[in-house]
This record gives structure tokens, sequence and C-alpha cells, in this order.
């Protein structure tokens, strides 16, 4: 009897012993599930800080583009004048821009739709919060998202007044950029960067083009409107004959340097996180601006014998503008060679092209931002890296080949279409609205107040007044 | 009385001023102005567009001065301006009727 006890005890002992612990552990178990759930939430809630504080710079980064950037630079090329005119309507767009973005212009853009434009369930702002849009971003706030885009959609209407300067109504620059924006700006941009969109190629359109930060989308449509701008409205009183030189290279010296600090921003920023693809995207944007001044400066120094600051920072918004569709796409030598062709392409083009056709493209939109943009994104097509940015695989989710030079012929076709769409709609979306503007309340400051200047005409103020102290 | 409208090289100003200041000079009018004679002027280039810049900055003295000063007056300033080379301006002798001193109504010479 006291035998069987005893084995009993024997054989219950280990289960005496062991029950408690297999309890503990199972009860561990879901703690340490618990914990790693919290541990994830935590790192994912690290990731989206950072991402955020990037994308939040990179948002006041473009803004400072526009105002003070792009008012500096154009306010310094004009006759002194006109300079608050001109900074006036890049920071009037800043303002008008940003109203119709948030009433409709953002769900024009970027809520899904049809191919060519976004729907408008984000009228008013409806559904732009704090949750991520797993589409675009996945780890920043939408509303984020949607201010960092709104930059863009400043800036793109801002660097057309350059065209026309000196001679257009305040008035009529207003009521044209509010039509530009619905007709041109917001289908461009759903169609490249929107859901559905038929050029998008993150999110599998038709015709995948590679825009990393707006080549087509804001380079092309406001250079080409540019210069349907200069082409419709004439040259300004006196031009060609009467010299019209900068009054201040000085401002737009400062202004080129905001642009190109900015500029990161805009490129850096398109990553949409504030990952290694930032990192790159920010390396080609510096290195492209820095060759194109060597590229710009350089042929002038060979044709001219004196390398002009004028010319030095051009060359370096020429290089920004070209880097800008492939700064996501490309390492850091294929942005050098980008760079130095636009410096040169662009130098040739305001130069020579615009003397050799007599179109008055005041401040040079057409030549800089049309002429490198289209650049631009033709050479994406060609430089375009797998290595830097996988963006296409193959069913097993095996990395294609991005552009030419890797053997995928076939981008240069994408990018032509995505090109000739910007072109086309640029063309006729502004020949449309320069025509209604013109027949309802006219564009052009009638002779007097174009001599008398924009400041005065228009705004009933002077930039430089002159006080004699007492 | 004498005044005398000297034109001269911007870069001249300083040694002008001193040479005028050592023979007794107690006043005179600067302005900033733009010509040109018969020295041309340069180009410049903006974007390629070639502007020629033909008035030329240059300064402008105006002095008024007793008639017994004004021969030294006018060779402390070609003394001081002349580089030798065309550009160097040119100084314009007239007379002057009279000078009224602001402050006291005083005229003539010792207004100045």
């Amino acid at each position: 009897m006291g035998k069987t006890y005893v084995l009993w005890l024997i054989i219950l002992l280990p289960f005496l012993t062991f029950t408690p612990r297999m309890l503990a552990q199972t009860a561990s178990a879901a703690d340490q599930n618990a914990r790693l759930a919290k541990l994830e939430q935590q790192v994912a809630s690290a990731q989206s800080s950072g991402d955020n504080a990037w994308m939040l710079t990179s948002s006041a980064l473009v803004l400072m583009m526009t105002g003070p950037g792009l008012a500096l630079f154009y306010g310094g090329l004009v006759r002194k004048k006109n300079v608050l005119g001109t900074m006036m309507q890049s920071f009037a767009l800043m303002a008008i821009i940003t109203v119709l973005w948030a009433i409709v212009g953002y769900s024009l853009c970027f809520g899904s739709g049809n191919n060519f434009l976004g729907g408008l369930h984000h009228l008013f702002m409806r559904g732009v919060g704090a949750q991520p849009d797993p589409d675009y971003a996945g780890t920043i706030p939408q509303q984020t998202f949607m201010i960092y885009q709104l930059m863009f959609a400043v800036i793109t209407p801002a660097l057309i007044t350059g065209a026309f300067a000196e001679r257009m109504k305040f008035s009529a620059m207003a009521v044209f950029m509010v039509l530009w924006s619905f007709l041109v700006y917001d289908p461009m941009a759903h169609m490249v960067w929107g859901k559905g969109g038929f050029l998008n190629a993150a999110l599998g359109g038709r015709f995948p083009t590679l825009d990393f930060a707006g080549g087509t989308v804001v380079h092309v449509t406001s250079g080409v409107s540019a210069l349907v701008c200069a082409l419709y409205l004439g040259q300004r009183v006196g031009y060609p004959k009467q010299p019209m030189p900068p009054h201040s290279v000085v401002l737009s010296f400062i202004g080129a340097c905001l642009l190109w600090v900015g500029w990161f921003g805009f490129n850096a920023g398109s990553a949409l996180a504030a990952g290694t693809l930032a990192t790159s995207a920010f390396v080609a944007t510096h290195f492209a601006a820095a060759a194109a001044v060597v590229g710009w400066a350089g042929a002038e120094w060979l044709r001219n014998g004196k390398p002009s600051a004028l010319g030095a920072i051009s060359g370096s918004v020429a290089g920004l503008v070209a880097i800008t569709p492939a700064a996501g796409f490309v390492g850091p030598m294929q942005a050098l060679a980008i760079g130095l062709i636009a410096g040169v392409f662009c130098y040739w083009m305001v130069v020579k092209v615009k003397a050799r056709f007599g179109y008055d493209d005041s401040l040079d939109a057409f030549g800089v931002h049309g002429a490198g943009g289209t650049l631009g994104a033709l050479l994406t097509g060609v430089f375009a890296s797998s290595a830097v940015n996988p963006m296409f695989k193959d069913a097993q989710g095996n990395t294609l080949a991005s552009g030419v030079l890797e053997g995928n012929g076939h981008q240069l076709l994408n990018q032509c279409v995505g090109v000739a769409v910007a072109w086309g709609l640029a063309i006729v979306g502004t020949l449309v609205i320069l025509k209604i503007v013109d027949v309802t309340i006219g564009l052009r400051v009638s002779a007097e107040h174009e001599v008398q200047g924009l400041d005065l005409s228009q705004h009933g103020e002077e930039g430089y007044y002159w006080e004699v102290s007492a | 009385m004498t005044k005398v409208e000297a034109i001269i090289q911007n870069s001249k100003l300083e040694p002008v001023k001193n040479a005028l200041h050592e023979i007794g000079v107690e006043g005179m009018t600067v302005l900033e102005v733009r010509g040109h004679g018969r020295q041309k002027g340069h180009t410049e280039f903006y974007r390629g567009r070639e502007y020629t810049v033909d008035l030329i900055p240059k300064i402008k003295l105006e002095l008024v001065l007793a008639d017994n000063l004004v021969e030294k007056v006018v060779q402390a300033i070609t003394s001081a301006a002349r580089t030798g080379k065309i550009g160097d301006g040119k100084i314009f002798l007239s007379r002057v009727d009279d000078a009224i001193r602001i402050r006291n109504d005083e005229r003539g010479e010792g207004a100045l």
C-alpha cells in the first residue's frame, strides 16, 4: 500500500511541479505576443513619425520655392517698375491655388476616378485626415500627402508667369490660373500620379510614364503653356529693340539659391518617406544642378568670353528641372550627365532658339521649364536604373529593366506618350483658357499702363519708393 | 564768382576731394551722373541678349568759388583726376551772378 502510494507520488511529481510551469509558459507566450504586437506598433509609429517629419519639412521647402524663391528669381529679372507686380503673381497663387485645392483640387488630382481625372469624394477635404492612403504613401497621414502635393499645384502655374511678365492684367492672371489649374494641372497630375491614371507607373497605368517629381506634370505643362501664352499675348511694348535688362540680378541670385535648396524638398520629398530613396534623389538633384551650372556657364564662357552670374543661376534651374522626373530613378553619375546636357541644351534654347523665332518668353519659362522638362522626361526613360528604384516587376516579383540603357527600349516610348500628353493638354487647354479670358475681361494691360509698369497700374504701389529722408 | 563743374571718373573722387581739401576748398556738391563724351560704352549680356551701355556712370562735382581760387582748383582737379586715357572727363567754368546763404541772407562771396 505504502509502496503504491510512493509510486503514485513519483508518477505525479513531475506533473505537480511542471503544471504550474506549463501554465506559466502559456501565459508568458500570450504576453510575449502582446509585447511583440506592441513593439511592431511602436516601430511603425516611429517610422511614421520619421517619414512625417521629413514630408512636412519637404512641404515647407517646396512652398519656399514659390515664395520667396521664384518670386525673387522672376522679380529680379524684370524691370524696376514691374518688380512688385511680378512677385505678387507668385504670391497670389500661393493663396488662390490653396483655396481651390482645399475645396476640389486635391480630389480631382488624387481621388480615385477615371483614366484622366480624379473623382469628387475628397471634396471639401472629406476623408483626408490622419489615416494614410496606402496607394500613395502608407506611412504618413493622408493630410500630409495632401499638403505636400498642394505645394506642387502652387508652383506649377507660378512658373508660367515668367512668360507673360510685364504685360498681363492681374485680374486676367488670376482667372487664367484658376481655369488652368482645373483644365491642365489637375488632369495631368491625376494621369501621372493619381489612382487609375493611365500614365501612372506606380499603380499600373496603361502607359507607365516614369515621372518621379513632376517633369511632365510640373515642368512640361507649365513650360509649354508659357510658350503658348508668350505667342498669344505677343511681345512687350518696345521688344526687342528697347533694352530690357534685369533690374537686379542680385534678387534673382538669391531666388535661384532658394530654389536650389527648396528643390531638395521637391525631389527628395517625392520619395514620400525618409528612407534611402530620398537620399538617392537628394544626391541626384544636387549633382544635376551642379553639372548644369558648369554646362550653361561653360557654354556661355566659350561663346561670349565671360561666364555670367545670370548664366550660372539659370543653369542651376535648368539642371534642377531636368533631374526632376529622373531624381528617384537614376544614380549619381547619370544625374551628372542629365545635368550637363540640360545646362547646354537650355542655354541653346534660350539664346539661339528664342532669338531665331522672336517670341517674347520674357523670363524664359519655356526655354528652361518646357525645354528642360521635356529633355529630362525623355532622358529619364534612357537612364532609369532598376538598381536605384525597382519600378517594374514580373508576375513572380522579379525586378525588370527600367530604362533604355538597361535594355528596356520600350520605356522611351512610354516617356514619349507622357510628354506628348503633357504637351497636347498644355497647348489645347491654355489656348482655350486664353481665348475665354481674352474675350471676357481682356488679357493685356493697356500700352499706357504697360509703359507705366505693373506696380503702379495694377497695385497702386512701387517696389522702390523714392523718399527724401529727413 | 565762378562755378566749376567737373565731370570725372568714379574712381577719382577720393583723390580729387583730397586735393581740393589740401588747397583749402571748403564746400562742394557731388552728384552721381551718367553720360558719355567721346568714350565708347561697353556691352553687357543677359541670357545671350546683348545690351550696349553707352551712358557710363560718372561723378560730377559742383563748386562755386571766389575768382582768385579758380586756377588753383582747376589745376588740383586735373592733376588728381588725370589718367591720360579717354574718359578722364571735363571741367566747365561759368560766371555766377550772386550767392545767398539761406541761414542769414548773406550775399556775394561772403556767402560761399
